[in-house]
């Protein structure tokens, strides 16, 4: 691809172009910068999704209505057994402290029933139903929810973001390659007579489609990485979670992987940019004698 | 058309002489009539199969038809680079045609700096420096002084004799008399006719064009 994408010299005057004339490396810029920040939004979310559910797989709050005499008891009782691990409860005090938000000073009322409420983890192998039955001895009204449960619908936008993300991408690349097809017949209009005299001299479909090809590649090469750059700049000021995007993701880490797709991207815009414009090109002359 | 003659085609404006060349150049396909070049049987021919057949002719347009970014060095050397030939096979010959046109000292001005006579002179050295099969010329002599157009009708007879089928579309007697063995086309009406009888040999078997 690059033995093609370099002309000689003396075809580089042959459509008399300057390289990155006209408007293709700027869309092309544009379109790399909005892929590259919504692939790594993508990703981002993709990982604390990822992170967020492989935290609370495992992990199960006991609430205990009208609090109870007989919580020291049953956060004992969790902490004895082997396949329940970080067993913590929320001091009562805490819970009021939560409740004067709403009710002001009647949160300290006495008479007003406060829930207790244990969290622990269960080891990934172990079954709920012993530590379930353990819990019913000691307070029958208990009630063991999964934290999972709780968060499956935040879990679940986490996701469907993930494919807005996607589609977004497909969508943006999409439009990249219809600038890129406009382009090509733009050129091609532009340079009538000289593809005319090419083909009555005896030039291929090939040899003249190589020669725009070359130029448009060029140019999205060069736009698409200059988009890179932008959006990478971006990137790490959210990655350094210095802005406050930065902290509305949480200043999320994109893994080794993740680096390696969005710098990969460029490339896969420049390929794309190639095989369209190609495309489009050949089959515009197709239509010529 | 036999095989290595030299015709003038002349006949009145709007006759079709241009058509006729364009047809022979395969640069439009008929809407009737059969187009046989080469031995070759060309009218269905694919597109494909067009810009071998095209790299043997050699075309001089009456429009010149230079690409206008191109050096006239650049554009003379076009042919032979469309067919693949090396760089460093490339600067003699193109140099020696520049030199045989009169145009050694401007091989490196474009177009739009040259004169129409100059312009005519480098579309007349890029359509034979590939010392084609072929050679059309509509109106070849057009833009040059007469001393220049003996020099290119010189140029013509020299590739004839070297085996190129000549054909050159004019309307200047003179011309056609240089060149005393050659063959005359009259088009009238679109309808090839020899009213003078002057088309000496009847079109050989196997011919470059029928």
């Amino acid at each position: 691809m690059i033995g093609r994408l370099i002309s000689p010299p003396a075809e580089r005057h042959l459509l008399g172009l300057r390289p990155l004339s006209g408007p293709t490396p700027w869309l092309v810029a544009i379109m790399s910068f909005s892929i590259l920040i919504i692939a790594a939004a993508g990703l981002a979310i993709a990982n604390n999704a990822g992170l967020f559910a492989r935290s609370v797989e495992a992990r199960y709050s006991i609430e205990v209505p009208n609090g109870s005499a007989r919580m020291p008891a049953l956060v004992a009782a969790l902490r004895a057994r082997d396949d329940v691990m970080n067993v913590s409860s929320v001091p009562e005090a805490e819970m009021r402290a939560d409740l004067r938000r709403w009710l002001g000073s009647a949160a300290d009322n006495r008479d007003l029933p406060v829930p207790g409420l244990v969290s622990f983890d269960l080891e990934p192998t172990a079954s709920l139903e012993p530590v379930r039955a353990r819990v019913a001895a000691i307070e029958p009204l208990a009630t063991i929810e999964a934290h999972e449960t709780a968060i499956g619908p935040i879990l679940s936008s986490l996701r469907t973001l993930q494919w807005v993300a996607l589609a977004l991408v497909v969508l943006l690349a999409g439009a990249a390659a219809a600038a890129i097809v406009l382009a090509a017949r733009a050129a091609l209009d532009t340079h009538r007579a000289t593809i005319e005299i090419l083909h009555g001299i005896g030039g291929t479909d090939d040899q003249i489609t190589t020669l725009f090809q070359r130029k448009i590649t060029a140019d999205a090469l060069v736009g698409s990485l200059a988009g890179a750059l932008a959006a990478s700049l971006i990137l790490l000021m959210l990655a350094a979670g210095s802005t406050y995007l930065g902290e509305l993701t949480g200043g999320a880490a994109l893994g080794r992987g993740d680096l390696f797709l969005l710098a990969a991207l460029p490339f896969v815009l420049t390929g794309l940019a190639a095989v369209v414009s190609r495309r489009a090109v050949l089959t515009r002359l197709g239509q010529t004698l | 058309m036999s095989s290595g003659g030299f015709y003038f085609l002349t006949g009145p404006s709007g006759a079709g002489k241009t058509s006729l060349l364009r047809l022979l150049y395969l640069a439009q396909r008929p809407t009737r009539g059969r187009i046989r070049l080469f031995g070759e049987e060309l009218t269905d021919a694919s597109r494909e199969a067009l810009p071998a057949f095209r790299r043997r002719i050699g075309v001089v347009f009456q429009d010149f038809r230079l690409v206008r970014h191109l050096s006239a060095f650049d554009n003379v050397a076009l042919p032979l680079r469309i067919s693949g030939v090396s760089e460093e096979e490339i600067e003699d010959p193109v140099r020696e045609m520049l030199a045989w046109v009169g145009l050694a000292d401007r091989s490196s001005a474009r177009p739009a700096t040259l004169s129409g006579g100059e312009q005519q002179r480098v579309a007349i050295a890029r359509a034979v420096i590939n010392r084609p099969d072929l050679l059309v010329a509509d109106e070849p002599t057009g833009n040059v002084d007469s001393d220049m157009a003996k020099r290119l009708l010189h140029l013509f007879s020299s590739l004839n004799q070297l085996g190129t089928t000549v054909l050159v579309a004019t309307h200047d007697i003179g011309l056609i008399r240089a060149i005393p063995g050659a063959e005359l086309i009259r088009l009238e009406g679109g309808t090839m006719v020899d009213p003078t009888g002057a088309l000496r040999n009847p079109p050989a078997r196997g011919g470059v064009a029928s």
